[in-house]
């Protein structure tokens, strides 16, 4: 009885720190923007500076809804694993196990079984960050993927992690890589190896912030067609934006639930295919096989 | 005389943007010969409309990287370049 009194103690605790989060991130919004009534398309908004011997580091407001994320999204993990039995007990467990299965079957698909089962966390927690970041928008904040800030190092960490996949198969066989069908082509291949992070990361940052873009300026519109249409009326009623109510709404199904999401999922496919096509299988299994040979000797 | 300056950089700014979306075409048609491609094929064999789908979203994804592009530099000019390039002339006034 004392353990179930404390296991629910624990419960709440966490799923408040799933959700506390974003209440603060949303006070903290409330409470520093000015008021305005013109389009603000300023980007994220700069809460304190922290002097730093090189350049000054500033907190941005995306930066504070991704930490927000982050911990909403672990906090959902610590929720869901939490009381783990052979013997699966409430719908948890098999949440749970249906998101595990569904990452490592996914990324095994797409893959390759060597790589894929090592890389389903990896990918399921990019998924899980872009996708809870672009709906963090659904909220009224300042989605983190509508900076570029954000999503570059995302996919600075990711062109690391196809360098460092391609160079598994030997030194030489990367530099020779560059000079693929003929040593000519060199440069361009250094171009297009260099394209790879700025094309993700310009894709997942330009269709989150024009989302952002379109709805403020649907929202501006829509205020300054009310004031026009309805303006005639007394009072409080001339006054009051009748037409923004609800219409952005329908907008917002497409720019932030479905754009939001497909990104997500094109980033994780992006970064599953590039890796697992860097991947220099037979070059690797030489070398493996090498390195045993020798090992064995 | 400063005023007229300002006016056509402004005016320049949005000229400039209007123009840089003119890539929005390419996308555009792009996009609309993939999907086409998918509705065909899923005609033709309706039991793999799930991969089809979903190749047809990668694709598109893809397709659509240099409409972005003009889509950041137009977002650039209208919202970061005026502020910048008025700037530049004041230096150079000296006000």
């Amino acid at each position: 009885m004392k353990a179930k009194g404390k296991n629910r103690i624990v419960d709440i605790l966490l799923i408040a720190m799933m959700i506390l989060p974003f209440v603060a991130c949303i006070i903290l919004k409330v409470c520093t923007t000015p008021a305005s009534t013109g389009i603000d398309v300023t980007g994220s908004r700069i809460y304190f500076t922290i002097p730093m011997p090189l350049m000054d580091l500033e907190i941005t407001e995306s930066q504070v809804v991704s930490w927000a994320v982050i911990v909403s999204v672990l906090a959902l993990c610590l929720f869901v694993t939490r009381g783990l039995s052979v013997k699966p007990q409430g719908k948890r467990q098999v949440i749970a196990e249906f998101i595990v299965e569904k990452a490592s079957s996914f990324t095994v698909e797409n893959m390759g079984e060597r790589l894929g089962r090592s890389f389903a966390p990896f990918v399921a927690a990019i998924m899980a960050l872009s996708a809870l970041s672009s709906l963090s928008s659904l909220l009224g904040l300042h989605p983190p993927t509508s900076d570029i800030n954000v999503v570059a190092g995302w996919a600075i960490l990711v062109f690391v992690l196809i360098t460092y996949y391609k160079l598994k198969g030997g030194l030489w066989n990367y530099v020779k890589g560059f000079g693929d069908p003929i040593p000519v082509f060199a440069p361009f291949n250094v171009i297009s190896e260099v394209a790879t992070p700025i094309s993700m990361a310009f894709r997942h940052y330009g269709n989150v912030l024009s989302g952002v873009v379109i709805s403020t300026l649907i929202a501006t519109a829509l205020q300054g067609l009310s004031k026009m249409v309805l303006g005639w009326l007394p009072g409080f009623l001339g006054t009051f934006p009748l037409l923004q109510v609800g219409l952005p709404a329908i907008l917002s199904l497409y720019f932030d639930l479905f754009s939001g999401c497909l990104q997500a999922f094109i980033f994780a496919m992006l970064t599953m295919l590039y890796i697992a096509n860097g991947f220099p299988e037979e070059e690797y299994e030489k070398r493996l096989a090498k390195k045993q040979a020798r090992k064995a000797a | 005389m400063l005023e007229l300056a300002i006016g056509i950089i402004l005016g320049c700014c949005a000229l400039g943007a209007g123009c840089a979306m003119i890539a929005g075409i390419g996308p555009g048609i792009g996009e609309g010969n993939a999907v086409a491609k998918a509705c065909e094929a899923i005609g033709r064999q309706p039991e793999c409309k799930g991969s089809v789908t979903t190749t047809m979203l990668m694709g598109c994804a893809v397709a659509e990287t240099t409409g972005l592009y003009a889509l950041v530099i137009a977002i650039l000019l209208i919202f970061v370049a005026p502020n910048q390039l008025v700037g530049v002339l004041m230096n150079v006034v000296g006000k």
